[in-house]
């Protein structure tokens, strides 16, 4: 049942391919300033600059567009106008869209065109501007990439899929709200010191456990927040990226998988496992039902079957994962494996994904504390891995308490629909 | 051709939330024509006060929430009715929703399982306070007199019989 491409047929037919600029727009609840346009050409332009000015325009083959719902933009192919914007015209371009994977899917469609052999250096670039509509219309919005005959229509919304997850997550394995409440402190903490962060908020367990309900058990801080934000990412192949940067970072896993878009359909069988993992495991568990992720535990696999990870929690050394609430970040641990299924609450109370833990997990503050600009959020994951990869967090944030010490190997996880398409890419210095 | 041609002026000035940068209001509006196509059947139902789910024969399978071809074979389902009862497999009590529902806030969304289905089903829970939900409750489904077509006409609320744990 999981048949997976073979990591080295896929490497043989597939050529390396490097990271090797980066640019984001500070997240914001809305950009007076500067439409989607302005803030990707800012992020681009911030990018070329990180290569000291050694690759222009001219150098770019093409690019990807990630941004997720025209209903916020209110404008059909804004790719077209940014591609014509940041005076990438006529060079190809194609726009990416799935929900709250957008930019991962981006990222890996971009990694996917240079390692083809189609191009030599390509844009990712993302934005989303969500400042456009009031708070209940965007939720509105989001809500319609759930099923509109079935879901939507008895007042389904995000809010209300995820706290129905969390909440059988909480039956099934005695997960507790203080749990959640963690996490959302340790990214809000870590955030404080991300210049380009939405929300900067020295948060206590008890201010989030006294923030208000919004679907009982998440409460405000347990949730993202809407924003204006964009962000590029610079690929090439490995020539190229010796020309053009002096400090690369190598891709060398990729992963996706997919999940039925009601989370109500999902089956109740067997979890799909990771080298380090038994079937015994897993024996009265009945999977994924609704309190896991099944998409996100295929990506790891593959992700971790191509870069060579056995263990996750021993072979990486940072990860930036889709924290679109608290409780995704929790389970999202299981489906990486960095503890078993069930285990994501003692996971954040024993402190690993804290920034001095073992395995950092959001030291840029995720989309708790970053804003969640959909089609440029997981372009920001991969912009900041590879700053941490770089060991430049320090330039790019003015101080150096994010940057995670001798930080060699990374994931980044992006995440849409109630689980219904996962990425997972792996990042290194090589 | 008049001499001096022009456009005529408006009659009702523009809504202005800022100068500068100017930001207007823009309205955007539409009626979509909806169709349940294949899945006619399961609102039929709902008007009849029934559940209709789709059963995949070669596969034993049950799909609570009706879909015309087995997701493991491909094959055509066939419809069934479900139980009008079953328990509570998950929920939530929200005190905030998409603009449309913003005005019926709070409410209680729950999933549904049905025994011997293999599936859930979304829907509403009436008439219970947050602290009266639990998983395994029992519930029952009550549909609306007059339908409005929608999958809104049936709705869940505490069964009085026997308590179960899911």
């Amino acid at each position: 049942m999981w048949q997976l491409c073979s990591s080295s047929q896929l490497k043989k037919a597939m050529r390396p391919v490097y990271v090797i600029a980066g640019g984001i727009t500070k997240f914001a609840k809305a950009n007076p300033a500067s439409d989607f346009r302005l803030m990707v050409k800012e992020s681009f332009d911030s990018a070329l600059a990180d290569c000291g000015g050694k690759l222009t325009p001219a150098d770019i083959d093409g690019s990807v567009i990630s941004y997720f719902s025209d209903h916020f933009t209110h404008q059909l192919k804004a790719g077209a106008m940014v591609q014509d914007f940041v005076g990438l015209c006529p060079k190809p371009h194609v726009r990416i869209e799935g929900g709250g994977a957008t930019g991962g899917l981006c990222f890996q469609q971009a990694w996917e065109s240079v390692a083809s052999g189609r191009y030599e250096v390509v844009a990712a670039m993302g934005f989303e501007t969500m400042s456009h509509v009031e708070t209940a219309k965007g939720n509105e919005f989001i809500a319609l990439a759930s099923d509109t005959n079935y879901d939507f229509p008895v007042g389904g919304y995000y809010n209300g899929y995820y706290a129905m997850m969390v909440v059988r997550h909480m039956h099934e394995f005695g997960t507790t709200e203080e749990q959640l409440a963690r996490i959302a402190v340790k990214n809000h903490n870590n955030a404080c010191h991300n210049p380009y962060a939405q929300e900067h908020l020295a948060l206590s367990l008890e201010d989030v456990m006294r923030s208000e309900y919004i679907a009982w058990p998440l409460k405000r801080h347990d949730i993202c927040v809407m924003s204006d934000g964009a962000a590029v990412c610079l690929l090439a192949s490995e020539k190229a990226a010796q020309k053009f940067c002096g400090n690369p970072i190598k891709i060398t896993g990729i992963g996706a998988g997919s999940d039925c878009m009601r989370f109500a359909d999902r089956p109740r069988g067997r979890v799909p496992l990771l080298p380090h993992e038994k079937e015994s495991d897993y024996k009265n568990l009945r999977y994924p039902g609704v309190h896991s992720f099944r998409a996100g535990r295929m990506a790891a696999i593959s992700a971790y079957r191509m870069a060579g990870i056995g263990d996750p929690l021993e072979d990486l050394d940072v990860i930036e994962l889709h924290d679109a609430y608290s409780s995704s970040e929790l389970q999202t641990y299981e489906d990486l494996g960095l503890c078993k299924y069930g285990e994501g609450g003692r996971f954040i109370d024993g402190g690993h994904s804290g920034l001095q833990g073992k395995l950092p997990v959001n030291p840029s503050g995720g989309l708790l504390a970053c804003g969640h600009p959909v089609g440029a959020t997981g372009l920001m994951q991969a912009v900041t891995m590879f700053w941490q990869l770089q060991h430049t967090i320090p330039k790019h944030f003015g101080n150096d308490k994010l940057q995670v010490k001798n930080a060699r190997r990374g994931l980044i996880h992006s995440h849409a629909g109630t689980g219904t398409y996962v990425t997972v890419t792996i990042l290194e210095k090589p | 051709m008049p001499s001096d041609p022009r456009l005529p002026e408006i009659e009702r000035g523009t809504e202005v939330f800022a100068v500068d940068p100017l930001t207007i209001r823009a309205h955007f509006e539409v009626d979509y024509v909806h169709s349940y196509k294949q899945d006619t059947p399961f609102f039929h139902g709902l008007a009849k006060r029934k559940l209709l789910g789709s059963r995949c024969p070669k596969c034993n399978y049950t799909f609570a929430t009706p879909r015309v071809r087995c997701m493991y074979c491909g094959d055509a389902t066939q419809w069934t009715e479900l139980p009008t009862e079953g328990t509570v497999h998950s929920w939530t009590f929200c005190y905030f929703a998409a603009q449309e529902f913003l005005k019926e806030v709070p409410f209680a969304l729950v999933l549904v399982e049905f025994d011997g289905v293999d599936t859930l089903f979304l829907s509403r829970l009436v008439g219970v306070e947050r602290a009266d939900i639990r998983i395994g409750m029992r519930v029952k489904a009550k549909f609306r007199r007059k339908a409005t077509w929608s999958v809104r006409d049936v709705y869940f609320v505490r069964a009085e019989s026997r308590s179960g744990v899911s």
